[in-house]
């Protein structure tokens, strides 16, 4: 595994398997995430990479069946997130998600992004205003909604509802964020928006992103790692895995020749 | 040859043609059916109230504090059979809303599939139970109980109907409510829990909300419901017109008076008989304004996914 000496490590996968019920769904999966930069998973649909992505904030703990063996160890605290004693929503308070489909709640913008803020326990109103403002700007949507905060969040372009979901995540200052196809349910221009504001955003947070169109792992990301059938095939950093991928499995798939 | 399998080809489409109309008519009448029975039971109420009302002006109607048509001293004040209804009923909501939502909650966002699967049949079953053995229950078993607590309490009160109305309403609460929770798709309530949130939180602050038409929905059925009880009430509420907003004073509701009427020999025609028609379009029409409140709220607040 190839990795630029210079970045320091947020969190990193050790012979990671998963299970749905008998089904095993990951394969001894070993990846790291460098801090502050953006790691993309690719792969045809079904490679586990989605799957993979929702271990990181424990969402498979939501549904009966489901089971983790190996480690998710996260830095710089050291701790294996995967610990079944380690609360899920401990875990979840410091990694954010943004879905495939943007799923605003039926609240106003304003109480959207204040969501995880109120969950934490805060109410007090300066405090929320403040960080309501600062997450909206975050997620370049300030200037097009704060003169209606208080309106339905249902009411925004899908685009926009995007950008919300992704204030709302970065309203509580998550350690890593997580982006599970962030950009399937939209148009080209809003599409391009949002790459940009990924890009952007690994300034302040750890990205972790799923997405099936190889152009844009290409566009945003600093590491990719392909999937196929459970497994992680390769992983290296964009440039290498796109130019001179050492595995014939990857370069078939970005080359167009399956998935 | 070709001429002839032309033909039969085009008297195969005829027949379906006549088929899919004959088929077409017969759905339009079924759907056409419901609407005609409503439209001739308004006429036939609003007909024999404005006999009535020949007789009893509005006025009268809307603000005497008594009703009394059967007496040779006649009354026709309906507020006394309203009083009764809406304090009936809102005993009863004050049982089945927070009951019924708590367990809709429960039930949609808690309990483990094999409970969900158990408790929901054996709820709905409540509302199989027929309406008269709620009645005698409420008179025979609550009342006493009450007594017991509240000795001065009348044997034909409002409140132990209204109690036991609000048991028997809790099905149509809590079932409603719960599909409409249910029907909160999974990514919201995923969104939610990324964020840090409690299945709590999540149950109470985003799929409650998500649902809110489908909840609300499912409060003006049960209003309407407890407008409309009858057999409850008229067993255990008492038959006494009562012009009171205490539950614990024995009244009778719209409900009840057109029951006991009906079961007399009032004679066809006579003012006595009118005043069954005007307290059911009395009926209808509260029954009506919440039904168009609820209409509203749900279109006010109806969420797409």
């Amino acid at each position: 595994m190839s990795e630029n000496a210079m970045d320091l490590l947020k969190s990193e996968a050790k012979n990671l398997n998963f299970y749905y019920g008998e089904y095993q769904a990951l394969k001894n999966i070993n990846l790291t995430v460098a801090e502050k930069r953006i790691t993309a998973l690719i792969g045809p649909s079904g490679c586990g990479k989605s799957t993979f992505l929702r271990c990181f904030n424990r969402m498979h703990d939501l549904y009966p069946g489901n089971r983790y063996d190996g480690q998710i160890t996260l830095y710089p605290d050291d701790v294996n997130i995967l610990n079944p004693k380690i609360d899920p929503i401990e875990v979840r308070m410091r990694i954010g998600m943004v879905f495939q489909k943007p799923n605003p709640f039926p609240k106003t913008i304003y109480e959207n992004v204040a969501y995880g803020l109120r969950v934490r326990g805060i109410s007090n109103r300066r405090k929320l205003d403040e960080k309501v403002e600062k997450a909206l700007c975050g997620a370049a949507l300030w200037n097009e909604v704060k003169d209606r905060l208080n309106s339905l969040a249902f009411n925004l372009s899908g685009g926009q509802q995007q950008r919300l979901c992704i204030a709302r995540a970065l309203a509580t200052d998550p350690e890593m964020m997580l982006f599970d196809e962030p950009t399937s349910a939209l148009d080209p221009i809003a599409t391009a928006s949002i790459e940009e504001l990924i890009a952007q955003l690994k300034e302040q947070v750890t990205i972790l992103i799923v997405t099936h169109n190889m152009q844009q792992a290409a566009r945003v990301s600093d590491y990719t790692a392909f999937m196929h059938m459970g497994e992680v095939v390769e992983f290296a950093d964009t440039n290498t895995i796109f130019t001179n991928p050492s595995q014939k499995r990857t370069e078939d798939y970005i080359t167009g020749r399956y998935g | 040859m070709t001429e002839h399998l032309k033909s039969s080809r085009f008297a195969h489409r005829r027949m379906r043609h006549v088929r899919e109309r004959i088929i077409e008519s017969l759905l339009f009448l079924a759907a056409f059916s419901s609407v005609a029975i409503t439209v001739a039971i308004v006429v036939i109420l609003v007909r024999e109230s404005l006999g009535f009302f020949e007789h009893v002006s509005i006025i009268d109607f809307l603000t005497d504090t008594q009703w009394t048509p059967l007496f040779d001293d006649a009354h026709y004040g309906i507020m006394p059979l309203v009083a009764g209804t809406l304090v009936t009923a809102g005993v009863a909501l004050a049982v089945a809303i927070p009951l019924g939502t708590i367990i809709a909650i429960y039930l949609s966002e808690f309990a483990p599939h094999r409970v969900r699967e158990v408790v929901k049949p054996v709820l709905e079953l409540l509302d199989g139970i027929p309406t008269v053995v709620y009645g005698y229950f409420a008179l025979l078993f609550v009342t006493p109980l009450l007594q017991y607590f509240f000795p001065e309490l009348p044997g034909f009160n409002m409140l132990s109907a209204g109690l036991v109305m609000g048991v028997m309403i809790i099905p149509y609460v809590s079932s409603i409510s719960e599909d409409a929770m249910r029907a909160v798709p999974m990514h919201i309530r995923e969104g939610s829990y990324a964020m840090g949130a409690t299945r709590f939180q999540t149950a109470l602050r985003v799929v409650t909300p998500a649902a809110f038409s489908g909840i609300a929905a499912a409060y003006i059925l049960g209003i309407s419901r407890a407008i409309g009880e009858t057999m409850i009430v008229a067993v255990a509420a008492g038959m006494q017109p009562n012009l009171t907003w205490n539950p614990m004073e024995p009244a009778a509701t719209i409900t009840a008076y057109i029951v006991q009427v009906s079961l007399g020999d009032l004679p066809h025609g006579s003012l006595g008989y009118q005043t069954i028609f005007v307290a059911g379009l009395t009926l209808l029409l509260m029954t009506l304004v919440f039904n168009i409140a609820g209409h509203w709220l749900r279109r006010r607040f109806r969420e797409v996914y």
